[in-house]
């Protein structure tokens, strides 16, 4: 079992004859993902890695069945391929350009609410995988087999390293869901589907500094969530209102610090770990304990 | 990227939002002589990005061009919370009746747009938040339909606004939106925001704030950086495309992927306080690549850094497999050349122990690799301890 991506999935990828495009494509081709379709308006009929390119979400939707679109597209472009995907009623889209303005992000987020029918995750994800499945985006395929624990994360890389220290276990559906100030698909969004998927026993949290996101999902989790949490934050040692590499992580004054996250996930029952290793030790230990 | 006063003031006129006629003057002289040509009273205001600016004595009335030249003589060069005043705003004075305070900002937790609006400005606005929440309005604005005229009176109605300002204080707030929209703002406020005697409804200060990933569609963006504040080395990297932060410590930092990074400075700091509170001496995000080119140009903006005395190069192969890394690293020594700061390399991820191979072949004396992160972070600062 899996939260949102599955072996029924099926990927276009917006954006598809870009560089990115093309090497995910591949990537994405060769974990097993079903991917259906691309878009590019331009050009119509071609192939990409034998996959079929389309001149909108719409028509990759109708001819090819898709229901997943991964968007490559540049930060310039990224809002219109949003509001397509958007606009095609597409189940989920997965934006995992870096650089989006947030003015461009807040809109289509709002016309996404509007529609009510498209789950966005991103912008500047690393994507969605559920290992053994089907892989949305840029995450590797083969640092873990499929398993039980569900992971929710700010950051790629941290991902990355939290996936191989727990791969005796094995992950059900690992999300990135991006460092970015405003974003589709929130912590307490991953924490609530994990809750309800049978497939998950116990769920690893990833932070960093900036904004509230790691307060509210404490709150959420001493509400609604009763299966294992374990978390980890980055940026304790980040200094006051510099950007630390995501567009969202910034400490302003004494909001969004890594310390006041860390307390609120501990006030929720959650074990927080002091590194990647850790946190993932801290997993592990529920794991054996199930 | 944060404006200065002066800078945010010239967006709010070029998009209609009325402010006192103004010049900046970075000499005392230049100050006299916009004093001379604007007449009358003048106000002397401090250019610098802190708040607080009038407590610290960085705004004074002057009663004409001889009081501006020895107003601005002792406002230039003094130190407001650590930044020092390079230049001063030298304005027309404006006959205050009341002040207000009016903004438009990002809203982070909401994923939206949000409007406040005080009938108490001119003070910080976090004490009227927590001193008086009922005076500070918070109005919500729907990204897609923004702030129209009723919406910028709906605003300024329940900021309590009183009626001889209300037109006035709408007007402004649709065209303060403009700005907002258009700079691609995380924030725009104006604090105070004042009534004139004579019923005008102005802004006597501005703060903006741009986002930088729309910098693309704003060329004219480049002229608002501070030159003079950016750090020799942060510059260097920009100009490379390298995501870099200078920090205080003496251990430097590579790693691919910001939340690594974060993390790397983190386990760093901790595994420092053994020897003598070693601390992170960067923060540098080479991205999922990580190629020789992008490793070389990291390693020789790193170890450019006269306070570095050991590197910790930490890799998770992700998308990049760790073999590509270590040769990376490896054809990254011979460009950079003459390296003697110890480099401790920790690889893991995919292919690891084929990356692990390649530096041992390699033979490097100044490589030290280690397995784990935190094993990593503590060999790193007990180096730079080593070695100061």
């Amino acid at each position: 079992m899996a939260i949102w991506l599955d072996e029924n999935s099926r990927v276009v990828v917006q954006g598809i004859t870009g560089s990115e495009g093309t090497k995910h494509t591949k990537r994405m081709l060769a974990a097993g993902t079903n991917v259906v379709a691309g878009v590019n308006p331009r050009k119509v009929g071609q192939q990409v890695e034998g996959v079929p390119v389309f001149g909108t979400v719409a028509d990759a939707i109708e001819q090819a069945g898709a229901n997943v679109s991964v968007i490559f597209v540049p930060p310039k472009f990224t809002k219109d391929a949003a509001i397509e995907a958007i606009d095609a009623a597409i189940p989920l889209a997965v934006v995992i350009t870096e650089g989006v303005p947030v003015h461009d992000t807040t809109e289509f987020w709002a016309y996404c609410q509007s529609k009510g029918t498209t789950r966005i995750i991103g912008p500047n994800c690393p994507g969605i995988a559920s290992p053994g499945l089907s892989n949305a985006g840029i995450i590797p395929a083969d640092i873990t087999p499929g398993g039980r624990i569900g992971l929710v994360s700010k950051s790629g890389t941290l991902t990355y390293q939290m996936m191989y220290e727990l791969r005796e276990f094995g992950f059900s559906t690992c999300v990135g869901i991006g460092g970015d100030p405003v974003i589709g698909t929130t912590h307490i969004d991953a924490l609530d589907a994990f809750q309800a998927d049978p497939g998950t026993d116990a769920i690893v949290m990833i932070g960093e500094i900036g904004g509230d996101a790691e307060e509210r999902a404490a709150a959420h989790i001493e509400a609604h969530v009763t299966k294992p949490v374990v978390g980890y934050v980055a940026g304790f040692t980040a200094p006051e209102g510099k950007t630390m590499g995501h567009a969202g992580a910034i400490v302003s004054g004494s909001s969004g610090t890594a310390q006041a996250k860390k307390e609120a996930l501990e006030k929720a029952g959650v074990r927080v770990g002091k590194t990647p290793s850790e946190t993932a030790r801290l997993m592990a230990d529920i794991m054996r304990s199930l | 990227m944060d404006l200065f006063e002066y800078q945010a003031k010239k967006l709010f006129a070029e998009h209609g939002v009325p402010v006192p006629t103004g010049k900046t003057a970075t000499t005392p002289e230049e100050a006299r002589a916009i004093a001379t040509e604007l007449g009358g009273k003048v106000v002397v205001k401090a250019q610098v990005k802190a708040g607080g600016r009038g407590k610290a004595g960085g705004v004074k009335v002057a009663d004409g061009p001889d009081d501006a030249f020895a107003k601005a003589t002792a406002i230039l060069g003094m130190d407001i919370k650590g930044h020092t005043v390079h230049s001063v705003l030298v304005e027309e004075a404006s006959n205050i009746a009341e002040e207000y305070y009016a903004s438009f900002l990002l809203d982070r937790a909401n994923r939206t747009f949000l409007a406040m609006a005080s009938r108490e400005g001119g003070m910080e606005i976090e004490e009227v938040a927590a001193t008086n929440p009922d005076a500070l309005a918070r109005i919500a604005i729907d990204p897609l339909t923004g702030v129209d005229a009723a919406k910028a009176r709906e605003i300024a109605v329940a900021a309590k606004l009183p009626e001889a300002a209300l037109a006035g204080a709408a007007e402004l707030l649709v065209k303060l939106w403009t700005v907002f929209v258009k700079s691609d703002a995380t924030l725009v406020e104006v604090n105070p925001l004042i009534l004139t005697a004579d019923g005008r409804v102005i802004a006597l200060d501005g703060k903006v704030s741009l986002d930088e990933n729309a910098d693309f569609r704003h060329p004219e963006n480049a002229a608002f950086v501070d030159v003079s504040a950016v750090d020799p080395l942060e510059q260097k990297a920009k100009e490379k495309g390298l995501n870099y932060v200078k920090l205080e410590g003496e251990v430097g930092i590579i790693g691919n992927g910001a939340g690594l990074v974060m993390s790397t400075l983190d386990v760093v700091t901790y595994a420092g306080e053994e020897f003598g509170g070693k601390r992170p001496a960067n923060f540098l995000d080479i991205g999922g690549g990580a190629s020789a080119e992008v490793m070389a140009n990291g390693l020789s903006i790193i170890l450019g850094d006269p306070s570095v005395k050991s590197v910790f190069v930490n890799i998770f192969g992700g998308i990049t497999s760790c073999d590509a890394v270590a040769n990376g690293i490896v054809q990254a020594l011979k460009i950079v050349g003459d390296v003697t700061t110890p480099l401790v390399v920790r690889l893991d991820g995919n292919n690891a122990e084929e990356g692990r191979r390649i530096l041992k072949e390699a033979n490097l004396s100044v490589v030290k690799p280690v397995d784990t992160m935190d094993g990593a972070a503590k060999l790193a600062a007990e180096l730079a301890a080593a070695a100061a």
